[in-house]
């Protein structure tokens, strides 16, 4: 006992002389300087996109435990298995060992309701994190590139989710399938041809399933996993940005080290995630495909909605009059294809906006230290504008639900949402931006004459005030540590020469946008120290 | 024929034509008509609607007009039968109590005898089909798998891939089937109550509907198993959606929330 | 450029807090640093770090205990075992109990490592300084000489033959691919333009596989119908049946408004195809007071008294009628195809 310690202390132990060995090898230690006590700062909106991420590992492992027991295949069986309702039933062998997996194999029901809970909770966490990082300009330069790779990532999860919800073949997922052929019918020119190779034929055909599978289980969740390995390459070259407080300047990062309290953290918060979505798959029904029967295309359920992330698009879909034109012996879908369009460019019109604001600024540093939504009421107020319209096609994409749940008329509905998608967006950036320059203004006043403390004291003449308590040093940083851009200005109409000077329209936008942007009205000057030396001293606070 | 022409005058002759004639008649008519009606002569029978009459003119009469013509705020409801009566009154929608897109199930206010005997009356109005008997309609021993199939073919499109019910135009809807008696699911699929479409014999067998009805036993009723776990309302994505935003994600940040606060510090002494 | 000139003078001053380590005991509002480390509880009770460490032992335990429960759960418990559990219902007790079993399993593991990193390990704030991302002037200068010099050594640049050759092949190579894929599916050619019905085919009942006969389909009823000769284990039936599903319902010949619809029509008997006219879902949502037909999927509404003219919703055009009659037999059959492309609109439709 005492040798066999007495040779480890002289050898070293065991665990440093592997990694000696694969330093050797890999030059690990030379790696590991800088990441081992890398800095990341604590806030629990920064942990959203970690929902995202470990979500996205459940479904990974989850979802080869599946392949295990999925037959990719429409070829038609009668059904035998356990399920009484369904015995005796012709339906694709897709279907049926999607009902094996849920009634045969014992724990495959859990694991599928796992795949697919993740699936819409990974969708929704990309969201807010997405979100999160709009609100808080995390998208500035130099992260423009990661905010394009989250966009992809997003983008690739509806597709992908749209691929699996596809698989099992039951009568909700064809009725989607059957939707997105006919969408893919409405492209002029080429959508015949299309819609044939992709299906292997006429629709249904026998090939979508297999082909949708190798999409759904390959090639979508290789490109995703290769730009979230990128995505987080990125976020520790770039170290994470921080709020403005004590000590946090644009220039260094305050937080926790990698290791240990991050390693245990992020780590700690995999299981986290696991558990809760295990804990939800046991007792949440999560698309029954055995009650809503295999798909036949002749045969519909009401209530045909695809998943919530692909809701915005059914809203849009919904809600477009028919419109349809017949010129020159050829049909232009508009009622299907002009939707179609829209949604890529409610997609896009957020991923370009980084490039939008940093033109309009002109701005061309580095931020590491995030705005509070505040005090950008311009952005603030598109970016609720955005979410305003996506939010209101997803209530659009459900307008029967609506319909049934709240005893309206579904016509009703469907005109409201029709008006709301050109109103809602417009009141809403309104209001938005309103309620951030009465923020701004809130702030301002509590940097000039501190906390309201709910003290109220009575003057000798009688009248009484409430004591205001002057903020510390830190508050009054945090409150101002903002930056105000100025509105950019036209130059001069002639240069010194006395020479007319042309100035591009392209750059007279610019300078209307940034006058919305930071213009007179747009942002509440932050107070400038003389103002609070002025008024600390002035009125001698109490 | 000789013997039948020298008969002819006979005394007792018309009296025989006379009979033969009425045994024709009625034999006709039993053959021809409904089988509800065929036992229109029974006492107890003409005594119902008698009592159904009376009850008719209370609680019908103001929209379905006096003879159950009908009226702008009431169909006709000749040749409706008993069926649509004893549906419409046994889930409480008639008398129907204010005009909307649709009249609603409600609290029964007859009695199954008051039900009768309205049923009654009313089918005496004109032939329709009565009210089904518990040997049509009793699903023992039916297939539920052909139910399904049947379901979704026939019913599914409106009522739900499980019978939760789903919208139609301008505030019309096909209601839940959660709790609706075989007896009421067989009379609305013979006779189309309101907006919903008739499924008669002709082209849904008894079969067929016992079928249907142990189907929606099986998926839809207060014992029939969810595997999974909670239903969510069995209404597809939408529910679903919600679930997981508000308690997926929302469970998640709350557990973010949690792992990024900072530990309570020690009180300063 | 412009541009750059303008908003230079619009650009805030650099971030006060930038330069944080200047005193600047005139500035009100200059970053204060970092407040001063304060323990917690654990720095400085070592019975509270205790109860710490005996809650993360414990949590590690549970999580040991619940996957020992999901082997016996799993082990326990039939496949096909309901059983009631109040708020859930009816549910599969396998399912619940391997899922919470699990859960707690994974929970437990987070939580204990969690609150092991909350209490225990050090708290202290650590100040790292950022680097700005771009290369020095100097690094991005030898760069842009690394670079150069390849490209001069390879005489890319200079041979032009090679460089304008060496484009056109790889431009043209991914052609393959692209060529590869053409066996994905056959060429539409008019197969969207025609169905399964034809002349004298009879028209099936769904429900009874029987020929129907007029007597059949009373007024106020709803039938679907597909053509004689199509049946279920036909390899193609899926295909077929997408194009060829008909809804059958009787409107007094008196209601019916359109012409056209009532000379197609038997006795009242109308046939339309039942895939809706905007993206192909089966639309059957039959009203049949209204004679309004609802599609579940984007709420079009077509009106089955007046040739099935789109009334609501997105659909473009009406739904197409199957022109009917009734053979000697008696029975209902098709007196041709559908004199239109049934289903979602398309380009070449016309």
């Amino acid at each position: 006992m005492s040798t066999a310690s007495d040779e480890k202390t002289r050898q070293a132990p065991a665990g440093e002389r592997v990694a000696d060995w694969a330093d050797g090898r890999l030059g690990i230690y030379g790696a590991a300087k800088g990441m081992v006590r890398k800095v990341f700062p604590d806030h629990w909106s920064f942990m959203l996109g970690e929902i995202a991420l470990w979500s996205f590992v459940v479904i990974i492992l989850t979802g080869v435990y599946l392949t295990l027991f999925f037959h990719p295949s429409m070829n038609e069986v009668v059904y035998d298995g356990s399920y009484v309702p369904m015995q005796g039933v012709r339906m694709t062998e897709a279907y049926a060992s999607t009902l094996d997996i849920s009634f045969d194999v014992r724990g495959g029901l859990l694991i599928r309701q796992i795949h697919h809970w993740a699936a819409l909770i990974f969708v929704a966490a990309m969201f807010v994190h997405m979100m999160r990082v709009f609100f808080t300009g995390a998208f500035r330069k130099p992260r423009e590139i990661n905010w394009v790779f989250g966009f992809l990532l997003f983008v690739l999860a509806l597709f992908t989710g749209l691929t699996g919800y596809s698989l099992p073949d039951d009568l909700l997922s064809g009725t989607g399938v059957r939707f997105a052929q006919g969408a893919i019918l409405s492209t002029p020119i080429v959508g015949t041809y299309i819609s044939m190779f992709l299906f292997g034929g006429e629709f249904p055909g026998h090939d979508i399933v297999a082909r949708f599978y190798s999409i759904h289980i390959l090639l979508l969740p290789g490109i995703m996993l290769g730009l979230v390995v990128a995505h987080l390459i990125l976020v520790f070259y770039h170290k994470h940005t921080q709020f403005a407080g004590p000590g946090k300047t644009n220039n260094n990062v305050v937080g926790a080290p990698f290791l240990p309290i991050y390693m245990a953290k992020a780590g700690g918060f995999f299981f986290l995630v696991f558990g809760v979505i295990a804990i939800i798959s046991a007792i949440a029904t999560i698309n029954p495909v055995w009650a809503i029967g295999p798909y036949r295309p002749d045969l519909v359920s009401t209530g045909a909605q695809p998943d919530w992330y692909l809701g915005f698009s059914e809203g849009l879909i919904r809600v477009m009059p028919g419109w349809e034109i017949n010129v020159w012996g050829h049909t232009f879908v508009l009622g299907v294809f002009i939707p179609l369009m829209i949604f890529p460019l409610v997609l896009v019109a957020l991923a370009v906006y980084p490039f939008i604001e940093s033109w309009v600024t002109g701005d061309k540093r580095e931020h590491h230290i995030l705005d509070r939504p505040r005090n950008v009421p311009t952005r603030t107020g598109f970016g609720v504008a955005w979410l305003t319209l996506y939010f209101i096609l997803l209530i659009g994409g459900g307008n029967d639900i609506w319909a049934t749940h709240f005893h309206l008329s579904i016509n009703t509905i469907t005109w409201f949402i029709r008006i709301a998608f050109f109103v809602g967006p417009v009141v809403a950036f309104v209001i938005t931006k309103r309620i951030c320059l009465g923020l701004q203004r809130r702030d301002a006043e509590k940097v000039l004459h501190g906390r309201e403390s709910g003290v109220i004291k009575r003057l000798p003449h009688g009248e009484f005030v409430e004591v205001h308590q002057p903020l510390d040093q830190g508050a009054l940083h945090t409150l101002t540590a903002h930056e105000q851009y100025k509105p950019a200005e036209l130059g001069p109409t002639v240069d010194e020469n006395g020479v007319e000077r042309k100035t591009s329209p392209v750059e007279k936008v610019r300078v209307k946008l940034s006058k919305g942007y930071y213009g007179e009205g747009n942002q509440i000057p932050k107070p400038t120290a003389e103002e609070y030396k002025e008024i600390t001293s002035g009125h001698g606070h109490h | 024929m000789k013997k039948l022409s020298a008969r002819r005058r006979h005394p007792l002759a018309a009296v025989v034509v006379l009979l033969l004639a009425l045994a024709a008649t009625g034999g006709l008519y039993a053959a021809f008509a409904p089988a509800g009606k065929a036992q229109a002569d029974d006492t107890a029978q003409s005594l119902a609607i008698d009592e159904g009459k009376k009850l008719y003119a209370v609680g019908c009469a103001s929209c379905h007009g006096v003879g159950g013509q009908g009226t702008t705020d009431g169909p006709s409801l000749t040749g409706v039968g008993a069926a649509a009566v004893d549906f419409q009154v046994g889930t409480g929608r008639m008398p129907a109590q204010q005009p909307g897109p649709q009249v609603p199930k409600k609290k029964v206010i007859y009695d199954q005898k008051e039900i009768d005997q309205l049923a009654a009356y009313v089918a005496s109005l004109g032939p329709g089909p009565s009210v089904p008997t518990a040997g049509q309609y009793n699903p023992q021993g039916a297939d539920a798998a052909k139910g399904g199939e049947l379901f979704r073919s026939n019913c599914a499109q409106c009522h739900n891939f499980g019978g939760e019910g789903g919208a139609l135009t301008n505030g019309k809807y096909a209601p839940g089937l959660e709790g609706v008696t075989p007896k009421h699911l067989y009379e609305a699929m013979l006779t189309g109550p309101q907006n919903m479409p008739a499924f008669p014999d002709s082209t849904m067998p008894e079969q067929q509907k016992q079928d249907i009805i142990k189907y929606i036993e099986s998926v839809n009723s207060s014992t029939s198993a969810n595997p999974g776990g909670l239903k969510l309302g069995g209404i597809g994505p939408v529910s679903e959606g919600l679930f997981s935003w508000i308690i997926g994600l929302g469970a998640l940040v709350a557990v973010a929330v949690w792992v990024a606060a900072h530990t309570a510090k020690a009180r300063k002494s | 450029m412009s541009s750059n000139r303008i908003s230079d003078e619009n650009l805030p001053a650099e971030q006060e807090s930038a330069h944080a380590e200047v005193e600047r005991a005139d500035d009100p509002f200059a970053n204060p640093g970092m407040p001063a480390h304060r323990p917690r509880i654990q720095d400085i009770d070592e019975r509270a770090a205790k109860r710490s460490e005996r809650a993360v032992a414990a949590m590690f335990t549970l999580s040991m205990l619940a996957t020992i429960g999901f082997i016996a759960s799993f082990v326990a418990f039939p496949v096909d075992k309901i059983v009631y559990i109040w708020p859930f219902g009816h549910v599969s007790a396998l399912n619940f109990s391997l899922g919470l079993t699990l859960g707690v399993a994974l929970f437990a593991i987070g939580a204990g490592a969690i609150h092991w990193a909350r209490t225990l390990m050090s708290d202290v704030e650590i100040i790292q300084e950022r680097h700005p991302i771009e290369a020095t002037p100097e690094v991005a200068a030898q760069a842009k000489k690394d670079f150069l010099l390849g490209s001069a050594e390879s005489g890319f640049g200079r041979r032009k033959l090679i460089r304008n050759t060496m484009f056109g092949a790889l431009a043209m190579v991914p052609l393959s691919g692209v060529v590869l894929l053409r066996d994905l599916g056959p060429l539409p050619e008019d197969k969207l333009r025609t169905t399964f019905w034809k002349k004298g085919l009879m028209l099936i009942n769904q429900n009874t596989n029987e020929p129907l006969r007029p007597e059949d389909v009373t007024v106020g009823s709803l039938t679907f119908a597909q053509p004689e000769g199509l049946d279920d284990h036909n390899p193609d039936f899926n295909n077929e049946i997408a194009k060829a599903a008909l809804m059958i319902v009787r409107i007094q010949p008196s209601e019916i408004k359109d012409k056209r619809e009532l000379e197609w029509s038997h006795e009242g008997i109308v046939a339309y195809s039942k895939i809706c006219t905007h993206v192909g879902c089966p639309i059957s949502l039959y009203e049949q007071q209204t004679h309004h037909v609802l599609c579940p999927c984007h709420q079009s509404t077509f009106d089955l008294s007046d040739g099935a003219r789109v009334i609501f919703g997105p659909a473009g055009h009406a739904l197409p009628q199957l022109r009917i009659g009734v053979n000697d037999e008696g029975y209902l059959e098709a007196l041709g195809d559908f004199d239109e492309p049934v289903g979602p609109s398309f380009w070449e439709r016309g």
